[in-house]
């Protein structure tokens, strides 16, 4: 069993403290961000690593920051073979939306990535399979971003009540 | 014979549709499969036909407890399951210490829901193989189940029935001694089921061996629930991340075995769910003896909802799997992320994972093992 504070100083042993800052609010868990250029290392890096082993990704979540015109992704891992718990963010800018895929260290973040996409509009780069799942393909706009306008047709049918 | 045109016959990949109307998807659910003559070489599965955008609508509705409703129509064969997750989320958000007497008849409904499910989720994978019978014997038992929730919430599949911090309302009346018969008279029935179904011979031939789940795989698709325990991986978040008050009940965590064919196949799964049952049953015992018989279940219940900033992830065991909503607070009044984990969703993620090399029978089987609730997966 391992804290984030625990994991943070291992991340930092290995990859240097200019990549990790840790999160926290007045309530809740924390959570440490992680710079994008280093997300796939660091994630294969967790996963593999014997004093972390987090082999379990149970969550990934977009979220839209409006305020910040920042996209960013939560990542809830956990180790089965050590019960702890890490939870990881990144983000990146609204304008230059690229996360690296995560599908090949968690097979699972295939489709949450998908619907991340599809939700948010942030890119996955080397997905296999980069579209969208839950809307259908010509669906305009990304719904759970803030500032989401609904399309007022779609093929012809109208969209409101 | 073989005569020189058979020879030539051009051997072409087919891809055929199974859905979105079928009978065995369980839903609105489109699978796209290639196959070559009748095996499968690929299968990709299409969703999206029931979504109805619960994560904005928890966005918008500008009240905390409003989500609750919403939450019912995710997994619409186990609503007291997805209401457990999202308030004891916002309880520890608010850190809320809620009655004894509410966190008891929580579990009990909690486990009589899950067995409700689980009798569903069997039944209709032996309606899927052609068993007819078992399916009309579980749905008797489940109908009792109804009937106890009905009196006590009003509804008798979505129930709305537990709030943020307590529960809408108290059970009714006759609620102990009626669980205390449905449980006394639901167990001889088990047994019934696996003498009809579990150990029946063309079941088995239809289920062993199919749709094989390795540990491993298991673990990295992130499956949980009945579908990692098939596999043999002891894992139950009732256990091994305790909630609510179930770290105070004796109960063991079946797991698959490998018992008619290999280890994580179809027949795997759906004995674990089956097994599950009994294990429910003895929780609800326990709980039935431990609940308080006095107590207001609303005494609890804050007025008004509005957790500081700060964000959580919370995770309960459901019939299907591990449930996980992910609660993110910005101090207004409605929550500024919900994100809800469905564990039906990551199962079928992995359905081309396991079914290459089946055939198109045996696809109606691991979809059908798989127990997948559409609502859960389209949220």
């Amino acid at each position: 069993m391992k804290s984030t504070e625990e994991i943070l100083e291992i991340l930092v042993q290995q990859f240097g403290e200019e990549h990790f800052t840790l999160g926290g609010g007045d309530i809740g868990e924390q959570w440490i961000t992680i710079s994008s250029a280093l997300l796939a290392d660091a994630a294969k890096f967790l996963r593999d690593d014997e004093r972390t082993q987090l082999d379990f990704l149970m969550c990934l979540s977009g979220v839209h920051y409006p305020k910040e015109e920042e996209l960013g992704v939560t990542y809830h891992t956990h180790s089965t073979v050590l019960r702890h718990k890490l939870t990881f963010k990144v983000r990146v800018p609204e304008s230059k939306p690229n996360i690296p895929s995560l599908e090949s260290v968690w097979k699972t973040a295939d489709w949450h990535e998908r619907e991340a996409y599809d939700m948010f509009g942030m890119t996955f780069d080397n997905h296999p399979n980069h579209t969208r799942i839950l809307c259908p393909e010509d669906w305009e706009g990304h719904p759970l971003r803030k500032d989401y306008v609904q399309q007022d047709f779609y093929q012809g049918i109208t969209t409101r009540e | 014979m073989i005569t020189d045109t058979d020879q030539n016959i051009e051997k072409k990949e087919m891809v055929i549709n199974m859905g979105p109307q079928h009978p065995s998807t369980h839903g609105v659910l489109r699978l796209e499969l290639v196959l070559n003559g009748e095996v499968i070489t690929n299968v990709k599965p299409f969703i999206g036909y029931l979504h109805r955008c619960f994560e904005k609508y928890a966005e918008e509705v500008k009240d905390y407890s409003k989500v609750i409703p919403y939450t019912d129509r995710m997994d619409y064969v186990s609503a007291m399951n997805q209401e457990h997750g999202y308030v004891l989320g916002m309880e520890r958000m608010l850190e809320i210490e809620v009655p004894e007497r509410v966190e008891y008849i929580r579990v009990i409904v909690a486990e009589l829901q899950r067995i409700a499910s689980h009798l569903l989720g069997i039944g209709a994978f032996g309606l899927d193989l052609g068993a007819f019978t078992p399916f009309l014997y579980c749905f008797t038992e489940r109908e009792k189940i109804l009937d106890i929730f009905e009196k006590t919430s009003g509804a008798r599949l979505l129930y709305n029935y537990m709030a943020v911090g307590g529960l809408m309302r108290d059970v009714h009346k006759d609620f102990k001694t009626e669980t205390a018969d449905f449980v006394k008279t639901f167990r001889p029935k088990i047994k019934e089921l696996n003498d009809l179904l579990s150990y029946n011979q063309i079941f088995i031939d239809r289920t062993a061996k199919i749709g094989v789940l390795p540990e491993k795989v298991a673990l990295n698709y992130a499956a949980s629930g009945p579908v990692l325990r098939g596999s043999g991986v002891k894992w139950d978040l009732r256990k091994d991340d305790p909630y609510s008050i179930y770290d105070r009940f004796d109960f063991d965590i079946p797991v698959g075995s490998g018992e008619v064919g290999t280890l994580g196949d179809c027949w795997d799964r759906y004995i674990v769910r089956v097994r599950e049952m009994e294990q429910s049953l003895r929780i609800i015992e326990q709980a039935l003896d431990g609940m308080p018989d006095e107590g207001d279940v609303m005494e609890a219940i804050p007025k008004r909802i509005r957790p500081n900033e700060g964000e959580l992830y919370v995770r309960t065991e459901t019939p299907r799997g591990e449930l996980g909503y992910y609660i993110v607070s910005d101090k207004s009044a409605n929550p500024f992320r919900v994100k809800a984990r469905a564990p039906s969703f990551v199962h079928l993620s992995m359905l081309p994972a396991i079914s290459n090399g089946a055939l198109i029978a045996d696809m109606v089987a691991i979809v059908g093992s798989i127990d997948i609730v559409l609502g859960e997966v389209d949220r």
